[in-house]
């Protein structure tokens, strides 16, 4: 089921956004500060209801959607990693299972599964409190997980992970968009971008300034006019690397 | 201790001290002594008309202080928080003030009934705030928080009007004495209005749990989890209103046992906001039953000491533990 953006306005934010989001690929939204990534984002969850336009699930326009189908669907990661309460690992996964109101085996089946999923098995009866930034960054994404989401949709989730961490949850997204769930992440290292993504939505000012495969979208004129830098890209493949200058 | 056992534990206590609290008091009542007091007609009135309204009447009342106290903290995702930030308490200690004041209180139902309509009025006060300009859940929550503290103080105000206008010095020390917080004198007839009350805000607290859970996550990651703002805004000026009016107004004003008990309960929960509800509720009675049977069984000149003002000598070096806590980030 396509999410698509359709001539989506947010007053002060975004400016005619037109996007078609597929699933089981990992598309990755960049752009300079205050191009509206967040905001697309928060629209393309349903948290954000857009002035003009409109965002649509399949057949179904988000708005028409309860709060609690919509929740079962699109799973979100804000970027502030708000955990109010020293709760256990496997309490904050189990959270996820919250719109579901299922049988409490079947949570705790699905909670297992996404800390399964995230190698998180071994911390599972650890308090959030003593997590290191990494361990933390795939708890949340553990309890989104536990929704069984058919979208991941997350804002920077890659910020304040070193290197390691960030290829590690990057490994993880794209194993979740091999498995069909259409995962969309907000991500400011553009090398991350071209080295990963299915395909990239440049945003600039509020509008879409490039949108396509990483090497369309992320070309070396896009990064010269959005972000008005001269970089030219070095290296293949996967890994491919910034020039500056 | 296995989480799920709590609650027993904490219902088997109250089950146990709740007759033993009975016994408590000027007049001890001594059950295994078969010639004596318990079965003469003054044990069977005090224990009937005086101490078993009294003793529910601390259950009542410290259930929905525990309760309507661990739902605020979860609502405001705040350690600190209470159920009397809504401003709910001093509106209804206002109206029963005001009863006082203009001498309706001599009427059985006149006080009672005019600190619930405080309450009410309150709760309609927020209820209009909180149905204002579309507001996210953030500004929401500020604006309300700040909405309440500012009843507060007005309600705090005019108390303190009434008290410097009393038409009497008999009206002030009644006044004065109310203020303070207490559980002596009272009736079935308190009970009857109180407990079906607080049985009302407790439930519609009760079903406010996996919204507050969701809140654990922040504002926008709740609302991504289909928790819908107004509707859980509503909720908690229902329940803590129905529950703090219904404690005002059998009780007076009882401070911190809301900010203390969800604290010292959620060590031992999950520390979700719903595992705390009943639990809290548990402790918060227990709480209140236990200290008022102390106040009346410790012996001071010119009558017992007063509810409220013991739990304040409690609360007070409590809330500045748990500041030095905060501060050192264990709490």
């Amino acid at each position: 089921m396509e999410l698509v953006a359709e001539a989506v306005t947010v007053v002060g934010r975004l400016r005619e956004v037109r996007a078609g989001l597929a699933p089981g690929r990992l598309t990755v939204i960049c752009g300079p500060n205050g191009a509206g990534k967040s905001t697309l984002l928060s629209a393309l969850a349903g948290l954000v209801e857009p002035d003009a336009g409109r965002v649509c699930l399949g057949q179904h326009r988000l708005g028409e959607l309860t709060g609690r189908e919509r929740a079962m669907a699109i799973g979100y990661l804000p970027q502030a990693g708000e955990v109010a309460w020293n709760v256990t690992v496997e309490t904050l996964v189990r959270l996820g299972r919250l719109p579901h109101r299922t049988p409490a085996k079947v949570d705790a089946a699905a909670t297992m599964a996404a800390l399964d999923a995230l190698d998180l098995n071994a911390l599972a009866g650890r308090e959030v409190g003593t997590l290191s930034g990494g361990e933390r960054a795939r708890a949340l994404l553990a309890r989104v997980l536990a929704g069984q989401p058919r979208w991941v949709l997350a804002d920077e989730p890659l910020a304040a992970l070193d290197l390691a961490h960030q290829q590690a949850l990057l490994a993880h997204f794209r194993r979740l968009a091999g498995q069909g769930v259409g995962v969309v992440v907000v991500v400011h290292d553009l090398a991350l971008a071209m080295n990963h993504a299915d395909h990239v939505i440049v945003l600039d000012r509020g509008t879409v300034a490039a949108n396509g495969p990483p090497h369309v979208a992320l070309a070396e004129e896009v990064l010269a006019s959005v972000w008005g830098v001269k970089a030219r890209w070095v290296g293949d493949g996967r890994s491919r690397a910034l020039a500056i200058g | 201790m296995n989480r799920a056992a709590l609650p027993v534990v904490l219902a088997t206590l109250l089950l146990l001290l709740f007759p033993l609290c009975l016994m408590a008091g000027q007049v001890w009542i001594n059950p295994f002594d078969p010639a004596g007091a318990p079965y003469s007609a003054n044990a069977t009135v005090i224990l009937a008309q005086l101490r078993l309204p009294r003793a529910v009447l601390a259950v009542v009342v410290g259930a929905g202080l525990g309760a309507s106290g661990a739902a605020m903290q979860g609502y405001l995702r705040n350690p600190l928080a209470d159920p009397g930030l809504f401003g709910v308490a001093p509106l209804a200690a206002l109206g029963a003030v005001l009863s006082l004041f203009m001498g309706f209180a001599v009427q059985p139902f006149a006080l009672p009934a005019m600190a619930l309509a405080g309450a009410a009025g309150g709760m309609v006060l927020l209820a209009l705030i909180a149905s204002g300009p579309r507001t996210g859940l953030a500004g929401g929550v500020a604006l309300f928080t700040l909405a309440g503290m500012m009843l507060s103080s007005l309600a705090g105000a005019l108390t303190s009007l009434a008290i410097s206008l009393a038409p009497n010095p008999f009206a002030l020390t009644e006044i004065v004495t109310w203020l303070m917080g207490a559980l002596t004198d009272r009736s079935w007839h308190d009970v009857a209005l109180a407990a079906p009350l607080t049985a009302l805000g407790l439930a519609v607290l009760w079903r406010a749990g996996p919204s507050l859970d969701a809140l654990t996550l922040g504002e926008l990651a709740a609302r991504s989890m289909g928790l819908d703002p107004a509707a859980l805004r509503w909720m908690m000026v229902l329940g803590v209103g129905l529950v703090v009016g219904a404690g005002v107004s059998a009780a007076g004003v009882i401070g911190f046992v809301g900010l203390m008990v969800p604290h010292i309960v959620r060590p031992f929960t999950d520390r979700r906001p719903s595992s705390l509800l009943l639990p809290s509720a548990l402790a918060g009675a227990l709480l209140l039953l236990v200290a008022d049977a102390l106040c009346r069984c410790l012996p001071l000149a010119g009558g017992e000491l007063r509810l409220g003002i013991a739990l304040s000598l409690l609360g007070a070096p409590f809330f500045l533990h748990l500041l030095l806590r905060l501060r050192r980030g264990l709490a």
